[in-house]
């Protein structure tokens, strides 16, 4: 019936966020900061479908919030690039250590 | 058997792709790899049968947030390509690498141990139906405030990245 254990589905979830916060810690670029982003939000759809699929497979809550989350990282992508080509033009560079306006 | 190896080759998807966006030097090359990396979650939801959200995943992530993310990419072009050669990472990486493995190893720990109340039935056939149903009542005001949302981030990206002044400052 469920041939696989809920536990590895929790553990590729969990690879994949830590892959990911590893990837927005340690980027330069904010194009990049931003895929590692929607690679946290893709582990955190794969545990939403994953506990409703194993403990609440009648209910439909999980798939709504994983459907709400594709919705909000549409809105984060499309708002965050524009963001990036504003700074792009102003500055010439995407790396985001160059960004120093409001320092000090 | 045969499930077990498909979840196998999407895990290898999910995760080699995840490490290729962030270890890739070309900007361009991570985000194929995330595409590699979408493919494989989508697969994810056909094996946790949630057909719907996979295609869903298809058409959003790697339809239009993925072509999105290449589009900027190659509105950035001097900055992301021509810097292949050199590394992508900030002087962070190093305390980054620790924090990430850290948070991994202390959420497998969490994980392994608990004892899920699982349920074997079956989810509902209808799933797409009941979802409909369910955007119309029990979840309208989620949903209206997400489509308030989608209207707001629309108009925000097209007044941010419409070009109103010349630069005013290069800076190199």
């Amino acid at each position: 019936m469920l041939p696989i254990p809920l536990s590895w589905w929790l553990a590729v979830s969990a690879a994949l966020f830590s892959i990911g916060l590893y990837g927005a810690l340690s980027r330069k670029n904010a194009i990049a900061i931003l895929m590692s982003v929607e690679l946290i939000l893709n582990a955190v759809n794969i545990n939403l479908v994953a506990f409703w699929r194993y403990i609440a497979p009648q209910a439909i809550d999980g798939q709504m919030f994983a459907i709400m989350v594709i919705t909000l990282a549409a809105a984060e992508a499309a708002v965050g690039l524009a963001i990036v080509i504003v700074i792009y033009r102003q500055y010439a560079s995407a790396v985001v250590e160059e960004f120093d306006l409001l320092k000090n | 058997m045969i499930i077990q190896a498909i979840f196998i080759v999407m895990t290898l998807c999910t995760l080699g792709g995840a490490v290729g966006v962030v270890s890739s030097r070309n900007l361009f090359h991570s985000a194929l790899y995330l595409i590699l990396s979408f493919f494989g979650v989508a697969g994810y939801y056909v094996l946790l049968s949630a057909g719907f959200l996979a295609v869903i995943q298809l058409m959003v992530y790697i339809g239009a947030i993925a072509i999105l993310i290449l589009f900027a990419i190659m509105f950035s072009r001097e900055s992301a390509m021509n810097s292949a050669k050199e590394s992508q990472a900030n002087r962070q990486r190093w305390l980054g690498l620790p924090v990430a493995m850290g948070l991994f190893i202390s959420l497998i720990a969490v994980i392994i141990p608990v004892n899920w109340p699982i349920q074997q039935t079956a989810p509902t056939t209808d799933m797409v139906r009941d979802l409909g149903v369910a955007f119309l009542t029990s979840y309208l005001i989620p949903f209206e405030v997400v489509s308030v949302l989608l209207s707001v981030a629309l108009i925000g990206a097209v007044m941010l990245a419409r070009e109103e002044n010349p630069p005013v400052k290069e800076t190199k």
